[in-house]
């Protein structure tokens, strides 16, 4: 059976993070990743990164991906496993891993998960209707692919990811109808509210979807208005015209592994959902156990990346590897404390607060 | 529905290849998912569902939510918003859960 | 900085994407500011972490960010001369220059544009509001073009002076990219 120091579960913005932190100090890292390139999600960000420069910023996502993949590619200390899935995580620190040709095992020392999040569905009349698309596959279709998802888009969810997406279809050629958002406010950065509306593009707070209209697959959308109590108002329906309906209404973060590895779990919405509780170090419960980036708890690529810097320092160091790690670990931690201190960083502050209480249920 | 001009991306495409769509010939270009040939020919339905043969299509782009399982070269359950495409396969809409022959 | 930090986007803008008088009227430089030439409008209302505005700045104009999460403000608005490095450097693309001086008419005005097609130097496309909707016809001046198409053009246009404070964007003929 191989084995690694410290395994990396997921390629995105926090495992990629993780692995060159890790590395950094000294260990031996394998990153595992199912999909058959590094990067994650951020190769298809198109648009320019918040943050400060110590984060990229005023980088495009995309860019920051291939700086991040040739890193890891460079780095002899890195095992790269693309195309495999982890299917289990047993208590000998065991990997099994589902690979291209075969199935396999890899014991590590300490792993990191760094799985990412799920997009989240929306219940409405016919939401199973084709052209009822997720705002990050349609972001895959267009960006990665090269493919317009469709001729005119109705988008729900005014958070960052519906008010970027919304702008990368404009540039894709695409019409956008509309950005409906059932909260009576913008949740996403005003200045992506204002690329969009400086375009044409209408944002209707107080809105959602109704149905999709369309036998074999989307012709247009029914929304309406929601009162003050979120609860519709018969009365106030109108009709949209698009093929596509593109569903940016959140997401939620994936945890199957650190459920399976028995990592106790805490419901915070404020995060995402269910995540494995952890501590400064992003340790879970299972001591060999850490995570980073949306698994963590949904939040910008800028913070998964710090996250994702800390998990890696932070197991690098349990394992004798801490070298300069103290100081390295301030900074990071100093970084994200930074990234979080505003108003926009209000809720992940009183997740990660409520996190520690352990969250609602169980 | 190709975008061939794009302000911030340029697309790098594998090679231009044949497969089939229920029978009838497509083009697509060759490591890209079938998913994303079928869209840009213009084809939305990929399989009906089990119970009541409701239409359903595309919808994750990451293998995750089985919206867009069909039938590859006879194989059901295939993921075609992962599964990249190859010259000559044979594409169906699948029907219901699918059968292992 | 207390009084930045007290500083909220409007109701109205939270609502619905659109600045208000108010949200506006903190960010306008003084009259006589602007008579005096070109410089940078930073339409930016909410606090948000990013910084590469003023670390963009060579002269110094725009103020070194205490906390990432500060509003953008011209503490040194004589030292910006409208070099439009940080339009092109801002990730939420909220930076105009406005040049009141370009001709006894015209107003120039330096805007982000990153859709296709890019407009050619001298000529007229629709001229749009924060709204989008074409509120008169603007003659496009230069079109910075960045050698990596990573990064952000620039497209100088002249509009009547009385719209330099309304105009934010344009309409090329055969654009895919604004409605």
């Amino acid at each position: 059976m191989r084995s690694v120091e410290i395994a990396v579960v997921g390629a995105g913005p926090a495992g990629l993070s993780a692995a060159l932190s890790a590395a950094g100090q000294g260990a031996s890292v394998a990153i595992v990743e199912r999909d058959e390139h590094l990067g994650g999600q951020l190769i298809k960000q198109t648009h320019k990164f918040f943050g400060s420069s110590r984060q990229e910023a005023g980088t495009r996502g995309m860019v920051i991906a291939g700086r991040l993949s040739e890193a890891v590619r460079g780095n002899a200390g890195i095992d790269v496993r693309l195309g495999s899935t982890v299917l289990g995580y047993y208590s000998d620190r065991v990997l099994y891993l589902e690979e291209p040709d075969r199935l396999s095992k890899l014991k590590a020392e300490r792993t990191i998960f760094a799985t990412g999040a799920a997009e989240r569905m929306l219940t409405f009349g016919n939401n199973d209707r084709p052209g009822v698309y997720g705002a990050g596959a349609v972001q895959t279709l267009m960006n990665v692919h090269g493919v317009r998802p469709g001729r005119r888009v109705l988008m729900v969810g005014a958070g960052n990811i519906g008010l970027i997406v919304s702008y990368q279809l404009m540039q894709a050629g695409e019409e956008v109808a509309a950005i409906v958002e059932a909260a009576p406010r913008i949740g996403g950065y005003l200045v992506h509210a204002a690329k969009v509306r400086r375009a044409g593009v209408p944002i209707r707070t107080g809105y959602t979807v109704k149905e999709a209209v369309g036998e074999e697959s989307v012709e247009g959308a029914v929304i309406w208005r929601l009162d003050e109590k979120w609860r519709p108002v018969p009365g106030t329906e109108e009709r949209i015209d698009c093929d596509v309906i593109c569903l940016a209404t959140g997401l939620s973060p994936l945890t199957e592994l650190m459920w399976q590895a028995g990592c106790r779990m805490a419901f915070v919405p404020e995060l995402g959902g269910h995540v494995p509780w952890h501590d400064d170090d992003l340790r879970t419960s299972v001591e060999d156990i850490y995570v980073a980036g949306d698994a963590s708890g949904v939040e910008e690529a800028s913070a998964a990346m710090v996250g994702g810097r800390i998990a890696g320092l932070a197991a690098a160091r349990s394992l004798g590897h801490s070298e300069g790690v103290e100081e390295r670990l301030a900074e990071a931690r100093r970084e994200l404390a930074a990234l979080r201190a505003g108003p926009t960083g209000e809720k992940i502050r009183r997740g990660l607060e409520r996190l520690q209480q352990g969250g609602e249920g169980r | 529905m190709r975008i061939v001009e794009h302000p911030i991306l340029d697309f790098k495409r594998g090679r231009l290849v044949r497969f089939t769509f229920e029978g009838r010939e497509l083009e697509g270009f060759e490591g890209e998912p079938i998913a994303a040939a079928l869209h840009a020919a213009g084809v939305r339905v990929l399989r009906r569902s089990a119970k009541l043969h409701r239409p359903r299509g595309f919808f994750c782009a990451i293998g995750n939510c089985s919206s867009c399982l069909m039938v590859v070269d006879g194989v059901p359950n295939v993921r075609v918003c992962v599964e990249k495409l190859r010259p000559g396969i044979r594409v169906e809409r699948q029907e219901g859960h699918g059968e292992l022959k | 900085m207390s009084a930045e930090k007290e500083r909220r986007p409007s109701d109205s803008l939270l609502r619905t994407g659109l600045p208000a008088a108010e949200d506006l009227a903190v960010v306008r430089p003084s009259d006589e500011r602007l008579a005096r030439g070109a410089l940078a409008v930073l339409e930016c209302f909410q606090r948000i972490p990013c910084d590469p505005c003023a670390s963009s700045c060579r002269r110094g104009a725009i103020a070194p960010f205490a906390d990432i999460n500060d509003l953008p403000s011209m503490l040194e608005a004589d030292k910006c001369n409208g070099c439009a490095l940080c339009v092109a450097r801002c990730p939420g693309l909220a930076i105009f220059v406005i040049d009141l001086n370009h001709s006894p008419e015209e107003a120039l005005i330096k805007l982000a544009y990153e859709f296709l097609p890019l407009p050619e130097k001298d000529q007229v496309v629709a001229a749009l509001d924060r709204e989008g909707r074409e509120v008169g016809r603007a003659r496009v001046i230069r079109v910075q073009r960045p050698r990596d198409k990573a990064e952000t053009p620039v497209v100088w246009i002249s509009v009547p002076k009385d719209l330099a404070w309304t105009v934010r964007n344009i309409r090329v003929e055969g654009n895919h990219g604004a409605q």
